[in-house]
């Protein structure tokens, strides 16, 4: 069998790098983080002819080998570090047809370090297109390189690409250039200093801002015989070092490559002139974000719907197949309800990557940055936040995983650190409940109270997100460049396969990278929830049934049966008597006996259920935190409710639900019941202060485990969602216990 | 007073003569923002910032304070 080929992947952004990888690999891909910092580790398999295998390493893109982010510096490390387990046997080099001068910038950088380098020539099929004529030997011959030109639109050149890597070993590893003309007396000390290193190597380790193994830049400049060079003369050799290397390839250039003008055509201008426009320019972005908003809202409601329901029937099917049992209840509540969590998200965060992966492939993200930069920029944002920030209104998890666009790793973090503040559709039913409880029904110039206090809601949501952003952004001290540059790609349509591996990719990065931690902490709620130590939890039934042997259902259960069989009743079908009096007939009568006894089996259930709940160890740490949320003005029962929520704010009207013991899909019963409920001294619990402060804590609290997994994943470490979810409870609480007690 | 390329208008175009501050971005020069080579002006976002520009074939957008480093030789007319 024949040695694996290992294969790096590199090239300059928007050069359909990430097509070419696709286009090898298939979905033969592994994505992952490298050690210890956030920056996308992708590797795939491809196969070769004769069984050989090619591992295709997928690095960053970068302009050149002078690093300016962590992204950038992983390439560069990985290729200067020949004992790296991924040092690659061949680097095929990805270019853009269009933008080859400024592509082979990185290509001849690459060739000086002497690995074996391919010129992978890309979007050929826009050269007729653009007018552009390429001769290939004559460029093999000056660059003294092997060269593939290929379309992954147009799949033509795959192959070509794929047997010169099979012959890699025949590459020419020699380079292009001698880069000690840029200053000789300084490489010649160089050369003096390290005799036994290459020293274009060395001056590649030198110029990085970051220290490599097994070569360390402190080690360098320790060395005596050696003058340091300052960062600002090290700058000023790496332009002049620039423009050596423009100079080759302008020559190059000019006898193999040609552009007839004439025959050029392309939408650029004519798009541009619209798309970044003062005025229309943010018509059709505002246009384009309600499409998205309204997908990710709408559209994932039915999928939605049809996974919950799924899983609750699996529950419910474990329940009945299993034996009964403890192992049965972690499974079809635990496990089962745990993952059906995790799935649920799914359908939202495929349909905003769809997006996003479509304005990207366009090349109109660029053009979004461009338009909403300076407006983020004082609030320590980038452009490109603006579309997680819009698409946390309908979930903040895909949103969160959509910030890996943005380069900056400040503007990144503060981006997902902001973003669970914007009002996402989990906090609606609770918003919805509570309104209708304790804001009155009026109208002000038209507009209904309860629409005006949704709507501030969210106004909150967005004011809060930004603000928290402008703080962040003063406190925190994260290394970051300032730099900003963006490049503005082509308008191209985009590829449907790359839509498709973006979709593809992020469901599976969200599932089995936040999936873990979603189903641990489900499982430990759905424990607590369900365990108990006391006498009162373990016997709840039989407590429960003595009691209403003994005084009869509790008053909330009595009326909620009249009132079922009211109901039922007035729609029943009469009989005429020989008197002329209303009687329902006997079959009626019967079924009308057994409509009261399930009744009252289900009453008796939801009291148990409500009991048990009680006295669970949630029940017990919502009594135990009472005094912490009293001043908030909730009592242990809205305790439990916000305990139990910590997996998923919705969670919060079922746990009232629950505890009140009336059934989950009753919503007008949950409503009347909640109404009805007063304090010690006779006042209803939920009033205008009450409401307000529970609104204001939802708004604000991190009441969701999943967005904080998925923070987790995105930036690799505990410290900041513990953070967010420090500062977002400290937050919440202090609005709401302040609302409370001005209002009440 | 300097002409910079924050000085142009909507698609006036210059030649880079030199770099106001001594060290520029290397990311630039890498893109062909090089003394010598020609720079359009594609748009401007409101408040001036930041600004697309079509440098040696490069579309790409920079911030003001970037733009105002980078003096230029203006051109009469178009090509």
């Amino acid at each position: 069998m024949s040695k694996d080929i290992k294969v790096a992947l590199i090239g300059n952004p928007n050069t359909g790098k990430t097509s070419v990888f696709n286009t090898l690999t298939g979905l033969k891909q592994k994505v992952g983080n490298y050690p210890g910092i956030t920056v996308e580790k992708k590797i795939g398999l491809c196969k070769l002819s004769r069984g050989v295998k090619a591992h295709i390493l997928d690095l960053p893109g970068t302009y050149s080998l002078n690093t300016t982010s962590l992204d950038e510096s992983v390439a560069v490390e990985l290729l200067l570090n020949k004992n790296a387990p991924d040092f690659p046997d061949v680097a095929v080099v990805v270019s853009d047809v269009e933008n080859l001068k400024r592509n082979l910038l990185l290509f001849t950088q690459i060739k000086d370090l002497k690995i074996p380098s391919i010129l992978a020539i890309n979007m050929a099929d826009r050269m007729d297109y653009k007018g552009i004529s390429l001769d290939i030997p004559k460029m093999e011959k000056l660059l003294n390189t092997k060269i593939a030109l290929l379309s992954t639109r147009k799949n033509t050149g795959i192959e070509e690409l794929k047997t010169l890597i099979e012959k890699y070993k025949e590459l020419p590893k020699s380079e292009n250039l001698d880069i000690s003309v840029i200053d000789p007396s300084y490489f010649k000390r160089l050369k003096n200093a390290f005799p036994g290193e290459d020293l274009y190597k060395l001056w590649v380790v030198i110029t990085q801002d970051v220290n490599f193994t097994p070569l360390d830049k402190k080690d360098i400049q320790s060395q005596s015989p050696f003058e340091i060079k300052s960062g600002a003369e090290l700058k000023r050799l790496q332009h002049k070092e620039t423009i050596l290397r423009y100079q080759y390839i302008n020559g190059i250039l000019k006898e193999t490559y040609s552009v007839d003008r004439q025959a050029a055509k392309g939408w650029r201008a004519g798009l541009d002139k619209i798309l970044t426009h003062k005025i229309f320019g943010y018509l059709i972005f505002f246009v384009i974000l309600l499409t998205i908003f309204q997908a990710i809202y709408d559209w994932s409601s039915v999928p939605m719907d049809f996974i919950d329901e799924q899983f609750a029937a699996a529950s419910e099917w474990v329940k009945n197949t299993l034996p009964p049992g403890v192992f049965t209840n972690l499974i079809a509540e635990g496990v089962v309800a745990g993952i059906g969590g995790i799935v649920i998200f799914i359908p939202q965060i495929a349909f905003l990557f769809f997006f996003i992966a479509i304005l990207e492939e366009s090349g109109y993200m660029s053009r979004v940055v461009f338009l909403m930069d300076r407006l983020m920029r004082p609030f320590g944002l980038s452009g490109k936040s603006v579309v997680p920030l819009i698409s946390g209104t309908a979930c903040a998890i895909p949103a969160v995983m959509a910030t890996r666009n943005i380069e900056n790793w400040k503007e990144r973090l503060i981006t997902i650190l902001v973003v669970p503040f914007t009002t996402c559709s989990a906090r609606l039913p609770v918003y919805l409940i509570i309104i209708a409880l304790v804001i009155p029904e009026g109208r002000l110039m038209g507009l209904s109270y309860q629409a005006l206090t949704l709507m501030s809601l969210y106004l909150l949501g967005f004011a809060a997100s930004i603000l928290a952003a402008k703080v962040l952004h003063q406190i925190l001290k994260v290394r970051s460049r300032s730099f900003f540059m963006v490049e503005m790609p082509n308008y191209k349509w985009p590829l449907w396969k790359n839509v498709f591996y973006t979709v593809v990719e992020k469901t599976k990065s969200f599932v089995y990278g936040a999936g873990k931690i979603i189903l641990a902490i489900s499982i430990v709620l759905w424990f607590l929830g369900s365990n108990g130590f006391s006498d009162e939890f373990k016997n709840a039934e039989q407590i429960v049934t003595e009691r209403v042997a003994q005084e009869g259902l509790s008053p909330n259960s009595q009326a909620f049966v009249s009132n079922k069989l009211e109901e039922f009743t007035a729609t029943m079908p009469m009989n005429i008597t020989a008197d002329g009096s209303l009687t329902p007939s006997a079959a009626v009568q019967d079924s009308l006996s057994i409509l009261q006894a399930d009744l009252r089996t289900r009453v008796i259930n939801q009291e148990i259920a409500s009991y048990r709940l009680e006295h669970s160890f949630i029940g017990k740490m919502g009594k135990f935190i009472e005094p912490v949320v009293r001043p908030l003005g909730y009592d242990w029962k809205i305790g439990i409710a916000v305990l139990t929520s910590f997996a998923a704010r919705e969670v919060f009207v079922g746990t009232l639900a629950t505890i009140y013991s009336v059934g989950n899909d009753e919503e007008e019963t949950i409503k009347n019941r909640m109404s009805a409920e007063v304090k010690a001294d006779g006042q209803p619990l939920f009033n205008l202060a009450s409401g307000v402060s529970l609104m204001l804590f939802y708004a604000f609290a991190m009441q969701c485990m999943s967005t904080l997994a998925i923070v987790k994943r995105e930036t690799n470490s505990w410290k900041w969602p513990l953070l967010q979810l420090g500062f977002m409870t400290i937050i919440a609480y202090l609005t709401a216990l302040t609302a409370y007690q001005l209002l009440s | 007073m300097v002409f910079t390329v924050a000085h142009l208008k909507r698609g006036e175009k210059g030649i880079i003569k030199e770099f106001r501050q001594d060290v520029l971005p290397i990311k630039l020069l890498e893109l062909g923002c090089l003394p010598g080579n020609q720079v359009e002006l594609i748009q401007i976002a409101p408040l001036k910032d930041p600004i697309y520009i079509n440098v040696n074939g490069s579309h790409i957008a920079i911030r003001r304070s970037v733009a105002l480093q980078i003096e230029l030789e203006p051109i009469a007319g178009h090509e």
